[in-house]
């Protein structure tokens, strides 16, 4: 054996010092566990400053014993690698280490072991951890807002028939693949938008029936006759067409509601909130702003000066306000701006306004992409012959929309987030319900409950979210 | 001819359609205004309030113009800005910088930090901390004393006020030290082009911009006493701090969730910022004998904070933004003020939601201007 200099740990004394090391580590890391789980001060004889600073230094010390280079260990080697480079990091590592040992028994109790479930009233919430009794007694209002409780199974059920429809994508074959993108963003927000206006809203029937199948027969047999090339335009234009003529200008029927479906009672937007109120709202808000601010990104790189002006200053001008005014602007200075008998529902106007205001995010988003862009693309495209429009649907926005995955997927977690400021023009979705029930006099004092409640709900959709446009970058990722 | 007009359709048809738009508003608005019995104009900006803010850095009670509590609310949301983005800055930094840790542990922590805040919205930790966390802190009689001065209280925090006597000297001396590390800077730069001498610039900056301000005690007579504050009984369960300053919860709530939930921003731009600079780089440094610091200073700073400039900046832009949020809290920023009380009172809806539109926009856009400036100055200077 050779000398050993208690002050250099070597390899040629590799056992001793990894011995000792791990004595003094083990001791600093139990004296911690004890103290921390089983409230028992193992140091408790010596003063007071002492016993909190040693196992600091006894782990500081035996991380210094372990620290040897190419000791031949394999896992030694890794843990100094990861945890134990130098004398900083250690006490860093230490110091982490027993935060996280510290804190472990407080946040356990507090959520779980100490924590009241069971019982409807806050009668049971006596122990000193979290009322999760509170939460499930107000699990209704929180998920529906003030939605009457017999008819929430219509939005249950809209929610699950939209999830369902919106996982199409996944079982369509190759013959309807093309057709996806039409799909999701024309039919689908259409098909959305109804079952939200008739079903959870309980919206009264315009479509008149009877005009609307003479229309489409009539619009059929036309067809026949239209080239193949302009069919698809046709009828996405002409069927309407043809039933507001019908309707409007050949019989002259007067503008008038035709009842509604059967048994669904009207429940105003002021009703709705809670978490479904969430998803409607960002669900719409998404849909809108993407398009929009699709436009403003090519305008503002459109070579029209006028076009790009406009562009510019209403992307800067979105940009340059918080959310926050945007929707004091919609409460109380848009219904100036609009004729009197004229009316617009609230939730209606807080759509527009988020909506408008993130789309000015996603072109800055956007134009990020179609700058990045290399010139060679636009003139290639150029010189096949393509036109303006067909370069960019073909050519440019593909590979820009690609490259910019991230950002948007950044605006889109900023849209959702967003969501709780809605309680500018008096809508309740969730943050807002839990604002209302902590001022309940029946339970007052369950702040935190609810406030952890809400931000473990968003973490997961924020965080599944960013999850999956991860994916979507590494999906489409193309080497360029 | 046929090549002119289609240049021009597609721009009138825009024109046409805003301005039919914008038309549209002001005809209905006139006539809004008309039947329900407004007038337009901005005179009552100089009329009195008459109502009060809980918290203000200039002199203000009900006696003054809506222009004065204006001003309150603007001066409250510069305030409740700086501090975060001091506090955010600071901590984005640290975070930032642990995240490219090699060290395992403080790696994840910084990560664990950057997707927890940042993946809840910022409102809900505004309530969190305001109608939660703050609301557990003790009565003001129950309330410890932090380091024998600070006190945290479910009122507030109490901090000790400073008091000056011959301020002024005080603060020449920092200018004087500020003007003086400039000059010493700029020579420096010179000596080192001319001679390739280096000068030990920061070390005597540090000794600058300690020594003199301490001079102006010794010597110009400037002396800086503590109010501490101190707890006073006013009726039997009520109690009060009297004496230095007081920061109201609603101000703490505010900076303590805006620079937690801006730090993580900032964070991944120092991150990106960092990692962008190519290894390559670093080694070419180290092998043309650079120290480790003088790669730092020299070579990975300087392109990194090109990198990390413009995004941060956004960030700064977003934390004043969203300072906005105040409102929800009860904070007197310039939307609660201004756009809530004042706008309850006068009923002025379009004048006042635009000033306030308008006072955000001029900040981001002046902000915005200033960084596009920046970025030109600091771009790589292509041949």
């Amino acid at each position: 054996m050779s000398k050993i200099n208690i002050l250099k740990p070597d390899r040629a004394n590799l056992n001793t010092f990894l011995y000792l090391g791990s004595f003094l580590f083990l001791i600093s890391f139990l004296d911690v566990f004890f103290n921390s789980f089983f409230n028992l001060n193992l140091t408790g004889f010596l003063p007071n400053f002492l016993s909190f600073v040693l196992p600091l230094v006894l782990g500081f010390i035996g991380l210094y014993f372990i620290r040897i280079e190419y000791s031949g260990i394999k896992k030694l080697d890794l843990l100094n690698k990861h945890i134990n480079t130098n004398n900083f990091n250690a006490v860093l590592s230490l110091l982490i280490i027993f935060v996280i040992i510290k804190s472990i028994p407080p946040i356990l109790s507090w959520f779980v072991v100490d924590a009241s479930f069971a019982g409807d009233s806050k009668d049971v919430c006596t122990g000193t951890g979290a009322c999760w009794t509170y939460i499930k007694v107000w699990m209704r209002r929180f998920m529906y807002g003030m939605y009457p409780n017999a008819e929430q199974w219509r939005i249950n059920l809209s929610f699950i028939s939209l999830v369902l429809l919106g996982s199409v994508g996944y079982f369509a074959t190759d013959k309807f693949k093309k057709y996806l993108t039409l799909y999701y963003v024309v039919i689908y927000p259409l098909i959305a938008f109804l079952f939200i206006f008739f079903f959870i809203s309980g919206g009264p029937v315009f479509f008149d029936f009877s005009y609307g199948i003479i229309a489409a027969i009539l619009s059929i047999i036309i067809g026949f006759f239209i080239p193949g090339r302009f069919k698809f335009y046709y009828f996405l234009i002409v069927p309407l067409a043809l039933y507001i003529i019908l309707k409007y200008f050949l019989f002259f029927e007067e503008y008038i509601e035709l009842g509604k479906l059967d048994g669904l009672n009207w429940v105003e937007t002021g009703a709705w909130g809670g978490l479904s109120l969430t998803f409607i709202i960002s669900f719409f808000c998404l849909i809108f702003c993407f398009p929009i601010g699709m436009a403003f990104a090519l305008g503002r790189r459109s070579g029209f000066p006028l076009i790009r002006y406009i562009s510019v200053g209403f992307i800067e001008f979105w940009r340059g306000v918080p959310l926050i005014t945007v929707l004091f602007m919609s409460a109380v200075m848009f219904p100036m701006f609009l004729p009197e008998d004229f009316f617009i529902d609230k939730l209606v106007r807080a759509i527009i306004a988020i909506s408008l205001f993130e789309a000015a995010y996603v072109a800055e988003v956007i134009r990020g992409g179609l700058q990045a862009l290399p010139r060679g693309q636009y003139e290639a495209a150029k010189s096949l012959g393509m036109g303006y429009w067909k370069m960019h649907i073909f050519v440019i926005l593909p590979q820009a929309l690609k490259l910019v995955i991230p950002g948007i997927a950044n605006t889109f977690l900023a849209l959702v987030k967003d969501t709780p400021l809605i309680f500018v023009v008096g809508l309740l979705e969730i943050v807002g319900m839990l604002n209302l029930a902590k001022t309940n006099p029946e339970w007052l004092g369950f702040a935190m409950e609810g406030y952890v409640f809400a931000a473990i709900i968003f973490w997961i959709i924020c965080y599944a979210m960013s999850k999956y446009s991860y994916n979507l970058e590494q999906k489409y990722k193309t080497d360029r | 001819m046929n090549l002119k007009l289609k240049d021009i359709v597609p721009q009138l048809i825009t024109v046409i359609a805003v301005v039919l738009i914008f038309g549209f508003f002001t005809y209905n608005a006139q006539i809004n205004m008309e039947n329900r019995g407004i007038d337009f104009g901005y005179g009552f900006l100089s009329q009195e309030s008459s109502f009060d803010v809980q918290f203000s850095l200039i002199e203000y009670d009900g006696s003054h113009s809506y222009f004065r509590a204006y001003l309150v609310g603007l001066l409250n949301t510069i305030l409740v800005s700086v501090i975060g983005i001091i506090i955010a800055t600071i901590l984005g930094v640290i975070v930032g910088v642990a995240r490219l840790s090699p060290n395992y542990l403080i790696n994840k922590f910084a990560a664990f930090y950057v997707e927890f805040f940042r993946n809840i919205p910022l409102l809900l930790q505004i309530f969190f901390w305001y109608f939660a966390a703050l609301r557990a802190l003790p009565l003001p009689q129950d309330a410890e004393a932090i380091f024998g001065v600070f006190f945290l209280t479910i009122k507030g925090l109490y901090v000790p006020a400073f008091i000056w006597q011959n301020f002024s000297i005080f603060f020449y001396s920092l200018v004087a030290a500020v003007i003086a590390i400039i000059v010493i800077r700029i020579h420096a730069k010179k000596v080192q082009e001319n001679q390739g001498k280096q000068i030990p610039v920061f070390f005597i900056s540090l000794g600058l911009i300690f020594i003199l301000p301490l001079l102006s005690f010794l010597i110009g007579g400037v002396k800086l006493s503590f109010e501490v504050p101190v707890l006073k009984q006013l009726a039997t369960t009520s109690f009060i701090y009297e004496g230095g300053v007081s920061l109201p919860p609603e101000l703490i709530a505010l900076t303590l969730s805006l620079s937690l939930y801006t730090a993580t921003f900032i964070a991944e731009c120092v991150r990106a910022g960092i990692q962008g600079v190519g290894k390559g780089q670093k080694e070419a440094a180290a092998s043309i004998g650079l120290t480790p610091n003088q790669v730092l200073k020299l070579v990975i700073m300087p392109q990194a904070l090109r990198i990390i400039i413009p995004p941060t900046t956004n960030q700064y832009l977003n934390l004043t933004k969203n300072s906005s949020l105040a409102a929800a809290i009860a904070y007197p920023d310039l939307v609660l003020v201004f756009a809530g009380t004042a706008l309850m009172q006068t009923g002025k809806a379009i004048e006042i939601v635009s000033i306030t539109m308008f006072t955000y926009l001029t900040l981001s856009i002046s902000i915005s201007i200033l960084m596009n400036w920046y970025n030109k100055r600091i771009a790589i200077q292509e041949k």
